[in-house]
């Protein structure tokens, strides 16, 4: 049994939990993560990556609306290296009621969000691959947000002012007492690990209601799947949203080197969130609704699909996925169930992880008495300190290719600088779609928390490309080994759980070059190496080091 | 932002047969290979330009890798797209503007010819071409011929109205200016298949201007050429003909692929030369053919690979009686046009040529036969066989009654 004595515990390292982690860490108070898998495996992995400008929201979320534009003004200067200011467009499609296209134009003005009204023409030559049949269109400065380099980059700067991290570890039980609450959590070994604190901050998503109920504290969650397609590139370079209400299908947002098409929204019951899938008929709305924003849909490759809950809180009586205000829900649990040290930070968006931060940690810090003001507005993220020049960045990296430093760049923003040395790891790619060396693979390991092959992916891109980590992973496989962090069988192990990993991702969109790139997958690992014949001891003997 | 025609880059599976055929990948490591040139990176320089990496300038544009490609992925037009899309080019390029010019140089070449041969092979020019044109002094050029084979054709003219049968020759810019007699043989093995000549206008077909960037002149010259073939092919039903693999791929694929151009009017007309004779042949109108006696080696050029023609081409000097046949292992001989000829790629282009050159010396043979002009000129300078066209290697054949 470990023990550690800290003064908050943050349960979920998700957008929120990271922003909230990293806001009290500014603060000077001192305080510990705790994730039941990887940084970002939660929702924040599992959504479009838009960065709203509130716009989806004008027409009849106007709180919703005004929070989003607020935080995208302030994540474009304090998060630069995840997010990309790509603009975007509303569309009327022939078969759409004009009407909405004022409405939301009405909207806009209200929430002070920058739109306006272009001409056909013009956003044709913004976009040229959208459908040339539009009625109307808007523009609004809606913008891209990668969430694990979000989540990743919060818990960095975290981390370096003090917070500790566990992932991989879940949380079993909390004992809520005043002077001093309890926080029980298991590794995957089995490991337990019991930390004494002063707070405790459940950040835990839709899985909010399961830890409350640790502690013996009802809170009802209300699930709403969506699921997603992924495309094989970029088919776009602006983020296209119909403009009609709110429904499935009606948004394509450009994401790193690919394009993703969303959403649909069906309820579930919480009982089901463990085991989501993504249904046949959710996949033909998104290609069908998919194809009327941009035709070219239809000709390029499906690379996976994937779906989320979005972690809604069930307040009032409503039923209806979209009907629900994606409103933040902050509850301090003494108010409402004596418990003195709980705060439940829930709902919300992506986009509006810090100013969920900052609403917790501004309760937290009352509670606790102690702490200053909130930095994270200003105080830009590890990475994000200064514009990048990209012209003089990648030039001052001679002798390392450019689509390299270019990528590595991308997804690292300044911190650049620690990844690529003159050192032949970084002419070792281990991710040729994505651009992934060795020494930024190293870097990941040694530096961002990655305890698996999966985890590498959320950090790097490796095994996001077309090839769906048909040469990557094995590369990557044997890094862990070479870097000392697990003994050599582990590595096995490791390269079967991601490719069933990316196998789940894959299954919903089996057809087309997909499907031949997957066979070629299934004949390398298979085929060639033969692992469907390995078996696994019920303890591998991964060993902490060698 | 992404051409929504060319997306073959996306049927890529990643399989790197592409790279393990690769001449250039095989001989330098400044080249990371055709997979990661082409589509791997196609995928990035869509997301943003600006992650273009220079290294794609090393692709010789051999198309070896397309013909390896299970999946119909059109490398080497995705990595040459690129190359000039993306890459900045320097705006006074004398070297390359005057190397893409093969119907200028050869205008003047053929002019002054006996100054011209006579410089090009004067060795402190040729240091001197080296140190401002980036010439590299130990490569030997073509001579060229005096004046042009258009004129010399004309004293055949009459002659080929005699004929039924017709046919249209591209004779490109390396007969009309350095090789005269392959113009003349073809002429003669025509009219011995009972098929009279014709010329159209033409210009250079735009191979040398593509591989140097220069891709509006290429438009331009495409153009001329479409407009001026499509008059004989879609009028009077003739076929084109062309001695040159490279021109041949030029028209009949390039055009449309790399420059966009709409070549469908001329596009079933086209014909390397081995085919349009092999296809006579089967009709029947084989010439008698004397026993020639020679030992030869065939080397098949890289287009011809691609166009899928080099089986032709064997089968035709399979007929030749007396000639005996010795086929090399497919190589590229590593010129490619007017890349052999820049100091940057010299050495590379001398690496993959390697082992074509040491197995023509394995084979010893007398003469080494090959389809490609440039070809001709790598193995003449790497080796010391004399290198023939098949055509020439037929017209040998025929015997020499004119
Ligand atoms: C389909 C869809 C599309 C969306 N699109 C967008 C969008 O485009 N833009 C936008 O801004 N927002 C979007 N959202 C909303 C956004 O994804 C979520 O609001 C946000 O990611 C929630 O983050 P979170 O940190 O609160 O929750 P999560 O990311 O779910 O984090 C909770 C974490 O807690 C961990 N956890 C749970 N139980 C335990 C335990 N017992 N012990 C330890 N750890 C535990 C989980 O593993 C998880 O990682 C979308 C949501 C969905 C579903
Ligand atoms: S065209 Fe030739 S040199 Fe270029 S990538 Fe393909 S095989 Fe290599
Ligand atoms: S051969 Fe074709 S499918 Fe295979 S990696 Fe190369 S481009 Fe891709």
């Amino acid at each position: 049994m470990e023990r550690y004595e800290t003064q908050a515990v943050v349960i979920g390292g998700g957008a929120t939990g990271a922003g909230t982690l990293r806001d009290l860490s500014l603060r000077g108070i001192k305080s510990i993560l705790i994730e039941k898998d990887d940084i970002a495996s939660g929702t924040t992995g599992r959504n479009h990556g838009l960065l709203h400008s509130g716009a989806r929201y004008a027409v009849k979320d106007l709180e919703s609306a005004r929070e989003c534009i607020s935080e995208n003004r302030i994540l474009k200067k304090i998060a630069r290296h995840c997010i990309e200011d790509t603009g975007g467009l509303f569309v009327t499609l022939p078969e759409d009621d004009p009407v909405y296209h004022n409405e939301l134009l009405e909207g806009c003005k209200i929430s002070d969000i920058n739109a306006r009204e272009i001409s056909i023409k013009e956003a044709l030559r913004l976009e040229p691959n959208l459908n040339h049949n539009i009625l109307s269109a808007i523009w609004v400065p809606d913008g891209t947000i990668d969430p694990f380099r979000l989540a990743a980059s919060n818990i960095l700067d975290a981390k370096e002012h003090g917070a500790g991290i566990l992932t991989h570890t879940m949380v079993t039980g909390l004992e809520l007492k005043s002077g001093g609450n309890i926080v029980r959590a298991a590794d995957e070994k089995g490991n337990q690990i019991e930390i004494r604190c002063d707070l405790v901050i459940n950040a835990a998503g839709v899985w909010g209601q399961h830890v409350c109920s640790l502690g013996g504290i009802e809170l009802k969650m209300f699930p709403s799947k969506g699921s997603m397609l992924i495309i094989d590139y970029r088919i776009n370079n602006i983020v296209v949203n119909r403009c009609r209400k709110p429904s499935d299908g009606d948004i394509i947002v450009p994401g790193d080197t690919v394009s993703l098409i969303g959403t649909t929204s069906r309820e579930i019951d919480y009982s089901r969130i463990e085991e989501l899938r993504v249904d046949d008929d959710e996949i033909d709305v998104l290609l069908e609704d998919g194809e009327k924003l941009i035709p070219n849909v239809s000709k390029t490759r499906a690379l996976r699909a994937y779906c989320g809950v979005r972690p809604l809180v069930a307040i009032s009586g409503e039923t209806m996925g979209r009907n629900i205000s994606r409103g933040i829900v902050l509850i301090d649990h003494s108010e409402r169930d004596g418990a003195e040290g709980l705060i439940t930070i829930a709902g919300g968006k992506l986009m509006t992880y810090r100013l969920m931060a900052e609403m917790t940690a501004d309760l937290a810090c009352s509670k606790l008495g102690t702490g200053g003001r909130c930095r994270t507005a200003k105080t830009p993220l590890p990475g994000s300190e200064k514009k990048i020049s990209e012209r003089k960045n990648v030039r001052a990296f001679t002798g390392i290719s450019q689509s390299v430093v270019g990528s590595t760049l991308y997804r690292h923003g300044l911190r650049v600088q620690d990844i690529l040395k003159r050192d032949k790891k970084n002419y070792r790619l281990i991710c040729e779609c994505e651009m992934v060396t060795e020494g930024e693979a190293e870097y990941a390991i040694k530096k961002l928390d990655v305890k698996n092959i999966i985890d590498l992916r959320r950090r790097t891109r490796i095994g996001m490309g077309p090839c769906q980590g048909e040469l990557c992973a094995y590369r990557s496989a044997g890094l862990f080994a070479d870097f000392g962090i697990y003994r050599p069988e582990k590595s096995i192990e490791l390269l079967y759980n991601f490719l069933e990993e990316r196998w789940k991702g894959i299954k919903p969109v089996l057809w087309g070059d997909g499907l031949r790139e997957s066979e070629f997958t299934y004949w390398i690992y298979e085929g060639l190496l033969g692992i469907g014949e390995i078996k696994f001891d019920d303890d591998p003997g991964d060993g902490d080091g060698v | 932002m992404i051409k929504l025609e060319n997306i073959s880059f996306d049927h890529c599976i990643k399989c790197t047969v592409c790279t393990i055929y690769c001449p250039v990948a095989r001989v330098t490591h400044l080249f990371p290979g055709p997979k990661q040139s082409g589509p791997d990176a196609e995928r990035l320089r869509i997301k943003n330009p600006g992650l273009v990496d220079e290294s794609l300038k090393y692709c010789t544009n051999c198309k070896r890798c397309e013909i390896a490609c299970p999946s119909d992925v059109r490398i080497a037009d995705i990595i040459q797209d690129a190359k000039w899309k993306y890459v900045k080019k320097g705006f006074f390029r004398p070297r390359d503007f005057f190397m893409s010019r093969t119907d200028l140089a050869g205008s003047l070449g053929t002019i002054f010819s006996p100054l011209a041969n006579f410089l090009f092979s004067f060795f402190p020019v040729k240091i001197l071409m080296d140190l401002f044109l980036k010439i590299p002094y130990k490569r030997s050029y073509p001579a060229y011929e005096r004046g042009t084979f258009r004129r010399k054709f004309k004293k055949l003219a009459a002659r080929q109205k005699t004929f039924e049968k017709k046919a249209v020759y591209f004779h490109g810019c390396y007969v009309n200016y350095n090789n005269h007699s392959l113009g003349t043989d073809l002429v003669r093995v025509m009219n011995a298949m009972g098929v009279g000549v014709e010329l159209v206008r033409e210009k250079c077909c735009g191979v040398p201007l593509i591989a140097n960037g220069y891709l509006e002149k290429a438009k331009k010259n495409a153009l001329f050429n479409i407009s001026s073939l499509s008059g004989a092919a879609a009028g009077k039903g003739l076929k084109i003909i062309s001695t040159s693999s490279s021109c041949t791929y030029a028209l009949k694929h390039e055009y449309s692929h790399l420059l966009d151009m709409d070549n469908t009017g001329i596009y079933n007309s086209i014909e390397y030369v081995t085919k349009f004779i092999f296809d006579r042949f089967e009709e029947g109108a084989r010439p008698p053919l004397r026993p020639v006696s020679i030992r030869a080696a065939y080397h098949s050029p890289c287009h011809l690979e691609r166009l899928g023609g080099v089986m032709y081409t064997i089968d035709l000097l399979k007929k030749i009686p007396g000639l005996d046949l010795i086929i090399l292992h497919s190589e590229c001989c590593g010129i490619s046009g007017t890349y052999g000829f820049k100091r940057e790629y010299y050495q590379i282009s001398q690496d993959v040529g390697y082992q074509l050159f040491r197995r023509i010396e394995e084979a010893d043979p007398e003469i080494v036969i090959t389809d490609c002009e440039t070809c001709r000129m790598q193995i003449e300078m790497n080796t010391k066989y004399r290198v023939m066209h098949p055509v020439s290697v037929l017209a040998m054949a025929l015997g020499d009654e004119r």
